[in-house]
């Protein structure tokens, strides 16, 4: 069997000309954070550690929503939102409305172990992190001039990158923001299994651009943007809203265990049945299968098996 | 088959030492909140306007552990989250942190329809409230004496339990409750925990179902606590097929993602309501401790519990009506 590790820099209408200055580092940066989990489940690391890991350094890297380079709320700051989750025991960890954490996954994973609670947000979560001596910084810290501008031209067009079902656009959007389909691009995860079948989730994202200040998304929702038990890890990314409805995460796994079907068939069924252009997900199963569908323009990915084989990906390829 | 049905809850999890007057006085809650949401269908009200209704007025009263009456959090105050799902297009909304709202369920149904997002919490859900014109009070009207009790027992067992996954027994004073009623939820005695989480699910003439949820938590929570019932899947869920509200264990029915279990089991293996039902009580909870009620699209109604009692109450068009407590 042996390890297995994916991981996904979130999806959305990334457009396939997207200019290599904004490509390349987030490659760079996919490829980074999958040598960093490989090594960890080389090393025999848990699952839970290596996803860990691994998130923290998609977190502190600048081009992804999530930790430094989150989108901005609609006042400007930012509010992260993280969830872990551990295959074979079901504990999970989740925080919302985090401003001043470094690394929010790491404090979803202490609300897991050091508290009677699953779910902390905002000022309690902030409260928390600091009891537990996490690295804490001015809220300047996570915010990056990409995404002051990506909340300017949001306001400008007056437009909410809303996560219900909207019209799809018939006039081509001209403005920059979405033409890089940078600001479409919501979330970072990872999910893992070591030759044991323990598997393990973690997702984290910065949310929406333009959000509303105090609004929640499908990351910390567990069953929705995160969920694992013993049949496989999920962690899914795109448009929150339809992704809380579709209860994506858990989905994946329900249908594996009461159709009996493989992990790839459950994804695919589980991705064709939300509204295309929103969501896609990452999972790996006990057995060390893998599968990343998305029903976006584009997914950033990148997965690897203890075989040697190994992917780095954005739109579609024919191992997807 | 066919027809409306509705159920209510006022929380699993019952004090089997509950005095009587109590027990009665939550079936008189129970029986009315009932009548509310069958005059409500028999106007042909949409499952999604009842189920609204109905949790408004447990909010309202200050029986149970939502709106008024809801429990406090470490440091005496309230903070109060619900969530309502529409079946027919699985719309969604949900609020948490709330402090001010004197309706929470009625913020979350706002959140649904007026505002972009499915989730609001803490000052953002605030402002909104605001911004709707909805009706706010003071964090205080939400206390109750009864509540501030309570957490001074919570706070006084805590100190004994140094974590809660241990089951204790209470060998010092603190607590004669404790003594009394050795059995616990979420770590706590029952008879201060409190865990009466409010819900009402609902299927209409047309065969729509609905489903809402809304609590003020667990009693002594540190403060900025989510439990499951404001998450979609876990404490509340509505589809095509059925409407789901849970209560009890939050940290158990969030693992089980309880609600969208029973949708799951029924879409995925077939299952009717009740077998549905019947099935992940029995094999989803592992050690927690939930209820749950559910109706199906073809007028069905059913209630599941692994607790000591669940404060329910359940009625359909062709003229069945109960409310009970064991």
């Amino acid at each position: 069997m042996g390890w297995a590790i994916a991981i996904h820099g979130g999806a959305g209408d990334i457009p396939l000309s997207l200019p290599p200055e904004k490509r390349l580092p987030r490659e760079a940066g996919l490829r980074r954070c999958l040598d960093v989990g490989i090594a960890a489940l080389k090393s025999r690391n848990h699952p839970l550690d290596v996803v860990e890991l691994v998130v923290r350094e998609l977190e502190n890297h600048p081009n992804f929503n999530a930790g430094k380079g989150s989108v901005l709320t609609t006042t400007g700051t930012v509010e992260m939102e993280a969830c872990i989750m551990d295959g074979k025991t079901m504990k999970c960890g989740a925080v919302s409305g985090v401003s001043t954490v470094v690394n929010a996954i790491s404090l979803a994973r202490l609300v897991m172990e050091k508290t009677p609670h699953i779910y902390l947000a905002f000022d309690g979560a902030e409260a928390f992190a600091r009891e537990q001596g996490l690295e804490t910084v001015e809220m300047s810290h996570f915010i990056t001039p990409e995404n002051i501008e990506r909340l300017k031209q949001a306001q400008e067009a007056d437009r909410v990158q809303i996560d219900y079902t909207q019209p799809i656009q018939k006039e081509a959007p001209k403005d920059a923001a979405l033409a890089d389909g940078d600001s479409q691009i919501g979330t970072v995860g990872c999910v893992a299994v070591d030759n044991e079948g323990n598997l393990a989730t973690a997702t984290s994202t910065g949310g929406l651009v333009n959000k509303m200040v105090g609004r929640i998304g499908d990351t910390p929702v567990i069953g929705a943007g995160t969920y694992a038990n013993y049949l496989c890890a999920v962690s899914a990314t795109g448009r929150g809203e339809a992704i809380i409805r579709g209860t994506v995460a858990r989905d994946v796994a329900a249908v594996m265990e009461f159709k009996g079907i493989s992990l790839k068939e459950a994804a695919a069924y589980v991705i064709d049945r939300v509204p295309q252009g929103t969501a896609g997900l990452i999972a790996v199963s006990s057995t060390g299968e893998i599968a990343m569908p998305f029903n976006t323009t584009g997914m950033f990915r990148a997965c690897a098996t203890e075989d040697g084989y190994s992917e780095i990906a954005i739109w579609d390829s024919p191992s997807k | 088959m066919g027809g409306w049905a509705i159920a209510v809850h006022g929380g699993a999890g019952v004090d089997p030492n509950l005095p009587k007057e109590r027990q009665e006085e939550a079936k008189r809650l129970l029986t009315r909140c009932l009548d509310i949401g069958i005059s409500a269908l028999r106007s042909n009200l949409p499952a999604i306007d009842v189920v609204e209704l109905v949790v408004r007025e447990l909010e309202t009263d200050p029986l149970f552990n939502s709106g008024r009456g809801s429990a406090l959090t470490e440091n005496g105050t309230v903070e109060m989250e619900a969530s309502i799902m529409d079946g027919p297009k699985r719309r969604c909304g949900a609020v948490s942190g709330l402090s001010t709202v004197k309706n929470p369920v009625s913020l979350a149904r706002l959140v649904m329809e007026k505002s972009p997002h499915s989730y609001l919490a803490f000052s953002g859900a605030e402002e909104f409230a605001k911004k709707q014109g909805v009706e706010l009070v003071d964090n205080e009207y939400f206390i109750t004496e009864d509540n501030v009790g309570m957490l001074k027992l919570a706070k006084e067992a805590n100190s004994i339990l140094f974590d809660y996954r241990i089951p204790t027994i209470a060998t010092c004073g603190a607590g004669a409750a404790a003594m009394d009623s050795p059995l616990q939820m979420n770590g706590l005695p029952i008879s201060v925990y409190a865990p009466e989480t409010v819900g009402c699910v609902v299927v209409d003439k047309e065969g729509r179902c609905a489903a809402a949820t809304s609590t003020g938590g667990l009693m002594n929570k540190m403060t900025g606590r989510i439990g499951d019932s404001p998450l979609i899947g876990s404490g509340t869920y509505a589809c095509e097929l059925c409407g789901v509200s849970c209560t009890g264990e939050g940290e158990a029915i969030i693992r089980s993602t309880l609600a969208r279990e029973v949708a799951a089991v029924m879409e995925y293996k077939g299952l009717s309501l009740h077998e549905a039902v019947d099935f992940v009580i029995k094999n989803r909870l592992d050690e927690g401790k939930a209820g749950l009620i559910a109706v199906s699209k073809n007028g069905e109604v059913a209630c599941g519990f692994n607790t000591t009692g669940m404060f329910r109450g359940c009625a359909t068009e062709d003229g069945f009506m109960e409310v009970g407590v064991w």
